[in-house]
C-alpha cells in the first residue's frame, strides 16, 4: 500500500483530503465534496470556463495545455453527443500520482468529470484506468455507485433537472493508450493506435463526437478551483502556471513519495529538502524530471522552477511530474538502454520511424553496453533519434527520441568510454537479462 | 439466464457481460474489459472465450484476436494461479528491481513468462506498474506489493502458497 508522505513546503489542494477516508462518500461530502458541482450547475458553463481559464491550470498529464482553453474549444452546438474522457491510464515510467489520487480521493475525479461535462454540455463521462490498477478501479466503481445512490449522478442530479452519467473503464496493459487518440480507440474496443490530428478530439473525438480528454489529476483540480476561485488558485503557482501539482519523487532519494508542491517550486529543494536528499549520502549524477520521456538534467542544472515554461527553457520538460533521481553509481549507458528498451516494447508499430527507430537504437545501445560497440555508434544513435522527432502520429516517438538525444549529448564521454572498454557506473543488468524479456 | 445459450462463463460473469454490452454508446466498447474479466475467471483468453465474446458483441473472431494481441495483460495461454509481475522499469531498477526479479527466478525456479510445475506461480517481467515512489514493487495478480526486499518476497510467496494471499479480482 502506498505510504503517504508530507513536507512543510507542500501546498495541499488536490491532496488535501488524502489520508482522511474521503473515498467514503459521506466523508467526502463532509469535506466540501460535491459543493463545487452544485455551484457549477447554478452558475452555468460560461462561469465554469472563465474560472478554469483564470486558474491557469495546465494539463497535468504532461503536455501542459491550458485546461480552460481546451474546454472552450468544444463547439456549443453539436449533432453528435459530447463526451468527457478522464485519462487514468497512468503509465509513464516514474509516475504514480494518479495511483494515490484514485486511492484517497476518487470522488474528486468524479466531481471534476461532472464539472467538465457541465462546461462543455456533455451528459456522459468516462473514467479510464489502466488495467493494472484493478484495486483502484474497484474504489472508483464503488465511489460512482455511491454517487448514483445519493442522486449525485444519473437523471435529475441534485434535483436540478440536469442529467449526467459516468462509466468506468479498464484498460488491459498498453503504455500507448495513455495518448489521447489511442485512448479513444481503446475505449471504442480497438487496438490502441493513435489517430491523425486534426481533427482534434474537441471536434471529432470519442464515437465521432466532440470530446474533452483530461488527465485524472487535471480533472480532480476542477472542484477545488471552483471552490476557491480561479484567481486564488492561479496565485498558488508561478506565472502562467497556475496552482499546485502532485510530484512523485522516486529513485535514489531518502524520502521518495508523492508530494504536492506549488508550480514553480525549486527542483533543487524538491530533491534535497522535500525528498530528503540523495540516498545514503551519495552524490547526485542525473535527474529525469518528468517521467522517462523527459530529457535528462545534470546536477548543475537543477536551480530551476518546476513549471512548464521554466523547465522548457532549461531544455527539458515538466512532463508528468515524476522526478527520477540517479546517484553517482548509475551507469548512464545502462539507464539509456533500459529507457529505450521500454519504448521499443511499447511502440505500437503504427508509425515506421518509431517502430524501427526504437528497435535500432535499442540494438545499437545493446552492442555499446555489451562492449562490442564501434566509434560510429554514438553518432548513429543520435541520428536515429533525431530522425524520429516530429515524424510520428503520436508523441511516443518523440518520447523515445528526446531522452535518448539528451543522454548521448550530456553523457557522450560515458558512451565513448564504454566503446573503448571503460565502463562507468555500476551496471545492474546484463544484456541477457535485458533482452530476455523485451 | 444469459443472453448466450451454453455460456462458458459463470452465471455471475455472464450476467455482468449481458449488462456490460448495453451501457456504452457502442457495444464494441465492452470488448477490452470483457477480455480481461474473462481471463480473470478462465485463467487465459481461450478459443472458447474468444468465440463467445465475439458472439456477444457481434464481431468476427478475427477482430477479437486482432484487439487482444495488442494488450500486454491479455494472454492466450494458461498461467499459474498467481502471476508474479516484477517491475524493472527505471524507478524500480534504481532501487533493486532486477535483484527482486533474479530472486523470484531463483526461488520459483522459472524464467520470464514461465509457470511452476505445480501451477501455483508464474513469473513475468513487466514495465512500469505505477508504484515508482514505493519501489521496488511487484504485482501478484492485481495485488500490489511494494518497498520489497528478497526476504519480503519469500514471506509473500509462502503466504500465497498457504492460501493467505490477497486475490484482488
Amino acid at each position: 500500500m502506498p505510504t503517504l508522505v508530507s513536507h512543510p513546503d507542500e501546498v495541499k489542494v488536490v491532496s488535501r483530503r488524502f489520508g482522511q477516508g474521503a473515498a467514503d462518500i459521506d466523508k467526502y461530502v463532509e469535506l466540501d465534496g460535491y459543493k463545487a458541482v452544485q455551484e457549477a450547475i447554478a452558475k452555468g458553463p460560461e462561469w465554469i470556463i472563465n474560472e478554469m481559464k483564470a486558474s491557469g491550470l495546465r494539463g497535468r498529464g504532461g503536455a501542459g495545455f491550458p485546461t480552460g482553453m481546451k474546454w472552450s474549444f468544444v463547439p456549443k452546438q453539436s449533432e453528435k453527443p459530447k463526451y468527457v474522457l478522464v485519462n487514468g491510464d497512468e503509465s509513464e515510467p516514474g509516475t504514480c500520482k494518479d495511483h494515490v489520487l484514485f486511492l484517497h480521493d476518487p470522488h474528486s475525479v468524479i466531481e471534476g468529470t461532472m464539472i467538465a461535462g457541465l462546461a462543455i454540455g456533455s451528459k456522459l463521462g468516462f473514467i479510464y484506468l489502466r488495467g493494472e490498477y484493478r484495486y483502484l478501479l474497484k474504489i472508483v466503481e464503488k465511489a460512482v455507485a455511491d454517487a448514483y445512490a445519493k442522486g449525485f449522478l444519473g437523471k435529475n442530479i441534485f434535483g436540478t433537472g440536469v442529467d449526467f452519467d459516468v462509466i468506468t473503464q479498464t484498460g488491459a496493459g498498453a503504455y500507448e493508450v495513455g495518448e489521447e487518440s489511442a485512448l479513444m480507440e481503446s475505449l471504442e474496443g480497438k487496438r490502441g493506435v493513435p489517430r491523425i490530428k486534426p481533427p482534434f478530439p474537441a471536434v471529432v473525438g470519442l464515437y465521432g463526437g466532440p470530446t474533452v480528454i483530461n488527465n485524472a489529476e487535471t480533472i480532480a483540480n476542477a472542484p477545488h478551483i471552483l471552490l476557491m476561485g480561479g484567481e486564488a488558485y492561479a496565485k498558488l503557482g508561478s506565472e502562467r502556471n497556475g496552482g499546485t501539482r502532485l510530484f512523485g519523487i522516486s529513485g535514489h532519494v531518502e524520502r521518495p513519495g508523492v508530494y504536492e508542491l506549488p508550480m514553480g517550486y525549486s527542483l533543487r529543494k524538491a530533491i534535497y529538502d522535500v525528498a530528503g536528499g540523495i540516498k545514503d549520502g551519495k552524490k547526485l549524477k542525473a535527474i529525469v524530471p518528468g517521467g522517462s520521456s523527459c530529457p535528462v538534467m545534470l546536477p548543475e542544472e537543477i536551480d530551476v522552477g518546476l513549471d512548464f515554461d521554466q523547465m522548457g527553457k532549461a531544455g527539458t520538460m515538466l512532463g508528468s511530474g515524476g522526478i527520477v533521481v540517479l546517484d553517482e553509481t548509475v551507469s548512464i549507458v545502462e539507464f539509456a538502454l533500459r529507457t529505450i528498451a521500454f519504448y521499443q516494447h511499447e511502440s505500437c508499430g503504427w508509425c515506421i520511424p518509431c517502430r524501427e527507430g526504437t528497435d535500432w537504437i535499442k540494438k545499437t545501445l545493446t552492442r555499446v553496453y555489451n562492449g562490442g560497440g564501434n566509434k560510429k555508434d554514438v553518432d548513429n544513435v543520435q541520428y536515429l533519434a533525431e530522425n524520429m522527432l516530429g515524424r510520428t502520429f503520436c508523441p511516443l516517438g518523440d518520447a523515445a527520441a528526446m531522452p535518448t538525444i539528451a543522454f548521448v549529448k550530456k553523457f557522450r564521454k560515458e558512451f565513448e568510454d564504454y566503446i573503448a572498454g571503460n565502463k562507468a557506473g555500476t551496471p545492474i543488468i546484463t544484456v541477457e537479462q535485458l533482452v530476455g524479456a523485451h | 439466464m444469459s443472453e448466450i445459450a451454453n455460456t462458458i462463463f459463470s452465471p455471475e460473469l455472464a450476467a455482468r457481460f449481458d449488462k456490460l454490452v448495453t451501457i456504452y454508446p457502442l457495444r464494441r466498447s465492452a470488448l477490452v474489459p470483457m477480455l480481461l474479466y474473462a481471463q480473470d475467471e478462465v485463467g487465459y483468453v481461450s478459443d472458447a472465450v474468444i468465440a463467445e465474446i465475439a458472439e456477444r458483441i457481434g464481431l468476427l473472431e478475427l477482430d477479437v484476436r486482432n484487439v487482444l494481441s495488442y494488450y500486454s495483460m491479455l494472454r492466450t495461454k494458461p498461467a499459474g494461479k498467481y502471476n508474479v509481475q516484477v517491475c524493472t522499469n527505471i524507478s524500480c531498477m534504481l532501487r533493486g528491481g532486477y535483484e527482486i526479479l533474479d530472486h523470484c527466478k531463483h526461488k520459483l525456479g522459472i524464467g520470464h513468462k514461465e509457470t511452476t510445475s505445480d501451477g501455483v506461480f508464474s513469473l513475468e517481467e513487466v514495465e512500469c506498474i505505477g508504484a515508482c515512489c514505493w519501489a521496488p514493487a511487484i504485482q501478484i495478480n492485481y495485488d500490489f506489493h511494494d518497498d520489497l526486499t528478497p526476504e519480503k518476497v519469500d514471506v509473500l510467496f509462502q503466504m500465497y502458497r498457504d492460501g493467505q494471499g490477497k486475490d484482488v479480482k
